[in-house]
């Protein structure tokens, strides 16, 4: 297959990848995709005491393009608002990165992370989560988000 | 490190020709251009002679008569004649046939369409290292049992199949075996005597010859199998295969069957001593790396690795100075993993996650080490950037994590 310029300098520079804690308070995560579909984002972000996204992390399983879309939207979210970031469309990534037609649910993919870091984030601080209606098609993983957070919890427990 | 990029690693879909093919075959483009069925000049009589030795070489490497040599187009053509050529020919005798899921999609289709004909097929399942269970072919066997149909050796994993007790149990059932040994033929002793095989179809280009022809075993005595061809015309190869022998392709198929023979003791040893290093190579400095196929029971120059935490996609992507090929088809725009792979129990994720290397003649150490260093790098490069491989790292298994797959629906 054919990639893009683009998609090939993120694939072998991706920018931003790594974790942050995601125990603290300023940080959202967001986990989407599913190994069997053959894609898997982690996107984090974390925001200063005025809700602006200071940095942005991320940590793909997935194609090229899934590689590239996440390490785009980690460079786009960081300096944004939380409510800046919500506006950051798939269609946007797409056309950044001239991804084919078979490869547009790469950028969903992207998308959806960015908005479950920010509902985590928001969730954690007890703020109101965003309707995201308009996205409505494509859910987050919601329920990995939450089984990970157990077993997470539980993992740490059982290091210490 | 002065390797020559890429390097070819997929001998399991084509090998290049062997020179000494090369030259063997080439009189028979310019001079010895004749007819092999023209039977009053010298032209006719050249190419025909070309043909004959040809026979004798190819009958030599799988112990056969030259008369039970048929000339076919490759294996596609060669596993079509012998299904369908046998369902036609045998309808009185019944309407059972056997065969097993990870066959050739060359030879799955013609029995999916003898299914739609009316016949009545067993699929048998592999067990988890890709080879059939005998006690259960048996039990498979019945009465009106027309064919069997079990590959040789495996394309995908490698995994040789115990052919030798099928035909043993065939010959006393009177069931007629065919076996698609494409990957076999010329890799491994195969001996269509000693293993009770009634069919056997192999291509050239595999062994290699030239693409574009091949040859089907056909049994001529004990018993004497029949066939009704598929080609009708001038009743060429006994009437089987209709249709002007492909000389030239003809001539290389010999040569590749004699020289692989000559060559084989030594070449299986090299191979698969290079194979190994290049296994050890990897699992020595990358973990959670699992071998699909069987251990031993393995053609020598084939191993099957699957790499967990990474996609197979951006791995290929990683390494695309190495030709191989993948367990998965997300290239291609469809999502379905190798179904070979899917029927031996590996996980959809691990499925497309592997990678198939098919070491050749022509490989040299240096070139399976560049691979391994090459293959570490990348996947350690990507399970840096895996969400899954972190997981995995923090004590928890990715497989019991509940995920929500329609997130990652492809469009």
């Amino acid at each position: 297959m054919a990639y893009s310029d683009k998609v090939l300098d993120h694939y072998n520079n991706p920018r931003n990848v790594g974790s942050m804690d995601k125990n603290d308070p300023n940080v959202g995560t967001g986990i989407v995709g599913a190994p069997e579909c053959g894609d898997v984002m982690k996107l984090q972000i974390k925001v200063d005491d005025k809700g602006r996204i200071v940095d942005a992390k991320f940590k793909t399983f997935g194609c090229g393009s899934a590689i590239a879309s996440s390490s785009l939207a980690t460079e786009w979210v960081k300096g944004k608002t939380l409510d800046e970031a919500l506006a950051i469309r798939n269609t946007e990534i797409v056309k950044e990165l001239a991804l084919p037609p078979v490869k547009i649910h790469c950028s969903v993919l992207a998308e959806d992370a960015i908005r479950t870091a920010i509902i985590d984030l928001k969730t954690k601080r007890g703020e109101a989560v965003p309707n995201l209606g308009e996205g409505g098609g494509h859910a987050t993983s919601e329920r990995a988000m939450e089984t990970l957070r157990g077993q997470m919890a539980t993992a740490t427990v059982q290091k210490n | 490190m002065s390797v020559k990029l890429p390097i070819y690693l997929d001998h399991n879909a084509t090998t290049p020709m062997d020179p000494r093919v090369f030259e063997a075959m080439k009189p028979y483009f310019l001079e010895f251009f004749g007819n092999s069925a023209s039977r009053n000049h010298s032209f006719g009589w050249e190419a025909e002679k070309g043909v004959d030795k040809a026979r004798e070489q190819v009958a030599k490497l799988i112990n056969a008569d030259p008369k039970e040599i048929i000339w076919t187009s490759g294996a596609t053509e060669g596993n079509n004649l012998a299904i369908k050529g046998v369902a036609e020919m045998y309808r009185e005798k019944g309407k059972h046939y056997i065969t097993q899921t990870t066959e050739h999609k060359a030879v799955i289709d013609p029995f999916k369409r003898l299914q739609r004909d009316g016949c009545e097929v067993t699929w048998l399942s592999p067990d988890k290292s890709g080879r059939v269970n005998v006690d259960e072919f048996k039990a498979a066997v019945r009465p009106d049992t027309v064919l069997a149909s079990i590959m040789y050796a495996n394309n995908e994993i490698g995994t040789i199949q115990p052919i030798r007790e099928i035909g043993a149990f065939c010959k006393e059932k009177g069931v007629l075996l065919h076996t698609d040994a494409t990957q076999a033929v010329g890799k491994i002793p195969v001996d269509v005597e000693a293993d009770h095989i009634d069919l056997l179809s192999f291509t050239a280009h595999k062994l290699y010859g030239p693409k574009g022809v091949g040859a089907l075993y056909v049994r001529r005595k004990n018993p004497r199998v029949r066939l009704t061809p598929i080609f009708d015309g001038g009743g060429h190869e006994r009437g089987f295969r209709s249709g002007t022998l492909n000389v030239p392709g003809i001539v290389g198929t010999g040569e590749a069957c004699e020289i692989a023979g000559k060559e084989m003791a030594e070449e299986t040893k090299r191979l698969k001593g290079l194979r190994d290093r290049l296994h050890k190579g990897i699992t020595d400095q990358i973990d959670y790396v699992t071998l699909n196929g069987h251990p031993d029971y393995r053609l020598p120059h084939v191993v099957n690795l699957s790499f967990a935490y990474v996609e197979g996609e951006s791995m290929l992507m990683a390494i695309n100075d190495i030709a191989v090929s993948s367990g998965s088809a997300c290239t291609s725009a469809s999502l379905e993993p190798s179904y070979v792979l899917k029927a031996l129990g590996v996980t959809e994720d691990l499925a497309h996650s592997s990678i198939r290397f098919g070491l050749g003649r022509f490989n040299t150490q240096e070139e399976i080490d560049y691979t391994v260093a090459k293959m570490v790098k990348s996947i350690t490069r990507l399970r840096e950037m895996s969400p899954l491989y972190e997981m995995a790292l923090e004590g928890i298994d990715p497989s019991k994590v509940e995920w929500n797959a329609s997130s990652g629906e492809h469009h």
